[in-house]
């Protein structure tokens, strides 16, 4: 099958394009790219008109929940949640039941993403076995089963040790290990940012301390061992000062933060809405502000969704007892490009966030449109507006903060894998 | 007029819709000492209370208040009922709105609770105590105890002492003391302070002396006696020492400052007998006045349109 992009302006950083320009795909790959009217003959004509033609978007922290939370997520419906979001690679988080710490769990995801994934789907092992911080997993046969990088991720590795032993190990493969930056004591029965909020809610705080803490201890760990430490969902300031110094140090570090850290503030939780309800918790202001800051000058390399699907039950309920988490694959692209409508940034640097640095911190060759590149493409119209419906989601989690919002930038096409999607038709 | 079908808290409330309570309670509080202490206004109405925290106290207070004003009222007996079974939250709220109740008091140890029911219910919830978030029948009936001896609350000193930042008293108290316009001083440990709590218009003390200096009110707080262990204090005896209200402490207040408790109370932990039962102690009719409060409570949103 031969299909053209056409009428629409593609923006692809890896190669210097931003222009009206034409996109054949033959098959699994991307054929050639052409000015207007040049391309060959195609089967099927995709209409990009009025429309931004990017790679596909890469996640690399989303939780599909399977195996053994099929109830939350599936890899099937996880992954046409990913591509209704534009995102054409998921790299999944391990903490499932079982947890990803040995090449069967591997095998299965990678087997049931093959049979009923949309998109490509790579999975993140665990760091240690069980992730319970005390004996490393097989590096070796994970990555050979398929794992991309590691993580404990829910938890942190809270024995400092087994963290310097894990970013030592893991330069062997010249794996990222992703850390989830929480210091469980300071953080114990917490479930909001501690503050005023706090206070008024009478919900008990996670002070940014627990965060920052723990980022501190793995920055000094990576600059100990030359390991390649990734930093998963940095939500605040302090945290964002602590990575730029470990960087202007040349520190080996990357980091991520998720748009629910820059378009919501903790005062939303005066609803005790448990969509709101998610680890690390919604900040501040002024973390707002200094993540912006962050995703501006390159101190925060990439923007994760940390999709965490959650049965309705698992969030109707006290907050106190709601699970943490939010669904975020749908909204992460409209809720990111408003960094660009606003100009914290550029449409090539979002895409570069969203796509070609992600690839590059997991080591993969996505995230570009060039010719014999996968076909992975995301049609985007920077000007429809639309009201969020978050049970209409194709997530089977439909915990959104954002449910009735009003977002500008719609994903209208999404191409996985040379396989079309159009959202526009219904 | 009172705005909202439930009572979520004193944040949600005006400095009017208080007042309004507050008066309300007083003709009240002439019935409860009358010799027939029953009136008729929510005949045929049925209240009914869902504790998933023991308290004696608040749940026979809001008992007699129910009765006192005519209603049935029941108990939804949470460790004998499903909800040990695993049944949900909403599950058992429904149920208990299906029973036919007009009213749900509802106690738990999570905050937002109430809300939650708010949500969920068309009949009235009533909030009495929601973690660390509010309890606000507290508040009012420690207001009404207030204005009963003092008239007034502007330019009041009230001093608040204790562990603040796991009292959900303390917070409904705030609440209500700044909105009536008092001037609020929490005296509490740096480990029970709660984080930015200056933003609701208080002064801070670690220093009990400095904190009671010429206070109007002294409001003393339960210490939950596991705090000790979690680090928050050394020991209770150092507690004592230094936030427990003794003889000697209180001095430093008015010479006709009053000493208030929720109950029940520590003695020898955050007050010392000689004051629980001293003469500037109002402990007691508080109890009493709870009653009153809590009737007007009932009284009050069984008037508003659902
Ligand atoms: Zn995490």
């Amino acid at each position: 099958m031969i299909t053209l992009i056409k009428n629409g302006h593609v923006v692809d950083p890896s190669q210097n394009i931003d222009g009206p320009m034409e996109i054949l795909i033959k098959g699994r790959k991307i054929e050639g790219l052409y000015p207007k009217g040049k391309a060959p003959e195609a089967e099927k004509i995709i209409d990009a008109t009025k429309c931004f033609v990017i790679p596909g978007l890469v996640d690399i922290h989303t939780h599909l929940r399977e195996p053994g939370f099929e109830y939350k997520e599936t890899i099937e419906t996880g992954t046409r949640s990913a591509v209704r979001g534009g995102f054409t690679t998921v790299c999944c988080m391990p903490n499932t039941d079982p947890v990803n710490d040995n090449v069967a769990v591997t095998e299965f995801i990678l087997d049931k993403a093959k049979k009923y994934g949309s998109c490509t789907v790579h999975p993140i092992g665990a760091i240690t076995t069980g992730s319970n911080s005390e004996e490393l997993t097989e590096l070796q046969a994970l990555i050979k089963a398929g794992c991309i990088a590691f993580s404990d991720d829910g938890r942190p590795v809270t024995n400092s040790q087994m963290m310097r032993r894990a970013l030592e190990y893991s330069k062997i493969f010249d794996v990222p290990v992703i850390s989830h930056c929480e210091d469980l004591q300071l953080s114990e029965g917490g479930v909001v940012n501690e503050g005023f909020v706090s206070t008024i809610v009478g919900l008990k705080g996670i002070p940014k301390a627990a965060e920052e803490t723990m980022v501190a201890r793995d920055l000094s760990l990576c600059e100990l061992t030359g390991g390649k430490l990734h930093i998963a969902h940095v939500s605040t300031a302090g945290s964002v000062n602590l990575i730029r110094n470990a960087k202007s140090r040349g520190i080996n570090v990357t980091a991520e933060t998720c748009p629910h850290y820059y378009n919501l503030t903790d005062e939303a939780i005066i609803s005790y809405d448990t969509n709101l309800k998610v680890n690390p918790p919604i900040r501040t202001a002024v973390d707002v502000e200094a993540i912006k800051e962050g995703i501006k000058d390159g101190t925060i390399d990439i923007i994760a969704t940390d999709h965490a699907p959650h049965h309705f039950d698992d969030k109707q309920r006290e907050f106190d007892s709601a699970a943490f988490g939010i669904s975020g694959l749908e909204t992460a692209f409209a809720l990111s490009y408003h960094l660009v409508r606003h100009e914290t940034i550029d449409l090539k640097q979002l895409i570069t966030m969203m796509c070609i640095t992600p690839s590059k911190i997991v080591g993969l060759n996505k995230g570009t449109l060039s010719p014999g590149a996968d076909a992975d493409i995301a049609v985007v119209n920077p000007e429809t507006i639309y009201k969020v419906d978050s049970s209409s989601f194709l997530s089977k989690g439909k915990n959104s903060p954002f449910n009735k919002w009003t977002l500008t930038g719609s994903v209208e096409k999404t191409i996985a894998m040379g396989k079309v999607f159009d959202w526009s038709e219904k | 007029m009172i705005q909202s079908k439930d009572l979520l808290g004193i944040k949600e409330l005006t400095p009017e819709e208080i007042y309004l309570i507050l008066d309300t309670a007083a003709g009240f509080k002439d019935v409860l000492m009358r010799d027939i202490k029953k009136v008729p206004p929510l005949r045929g109405k049925t209240v009914v209370s869902l504790f998933f925290e023991p308290s004696t106290r608040t749940k026979t207070s809001f008992a007699l208040a129910s009765k006192r004003l005519s209603a049935d009222f029941v108990n939804f007996s949470v460790s004998t009922s499903s909800v040990v079974k695993g049944e949900s939250l909403k599950d058992t709220a429904l149920t208990i709105q299906a029973l036919g109740a007009d009213f749900v008091l509802v106690r738990h140890a999570s905050s937002g609770v109430p809300h939650l029911l708010s949500n969920i219910l068309d009949i009235s919830v009533i909030n009495a105590g929601d973690g660390a978030n509010e309890h606000p029948t507290q508040a009012l009936l420690d207001m009404f105890t207030i204005q009963s001896y003092k008239k007034k609350f502007k330019g009041l000193n009230v001093a608040i002492v204790g562990d603040i930042a796991h009292s959900r008293v303390a917070k409904s108290n705030i609440y209500a003391l700044t909105k009536l316009e008092a001037n609020v001083r929490l005296i509490c440990p740096p480990t029970l302070t709660p984080a930015e709590v200056d933003k609701l218009g208080v002064e801070v003390h670690h220093s009990l002396d400095k904190g009671l200096k010429d206070v109007d009110v002294i409001m003393a707080l339960r210490l939950q006696l596991e705090r000790q262990s979690k680090g928050f204090l050394p020991s209770l005896r150092e507690y004592f020492k230094l936030y427990g209200l003794t003889a000697d402490s209180v001095s430093h207040a008015k010479d006709d400052a009053i000493v208030m408790h929720p109950g029940p109370m520590n003695r020898g932990v955050e007050i010392a007998s000689s004051i629980a039962d001293g003469n500037q102690s109002v402990i007691l009719e508080q109890v009493t006045n709870g009653i009153a409060v809590r009737m007007a409570v009932l009284y009050l949103l069984a008037g508003v349109k659902k």
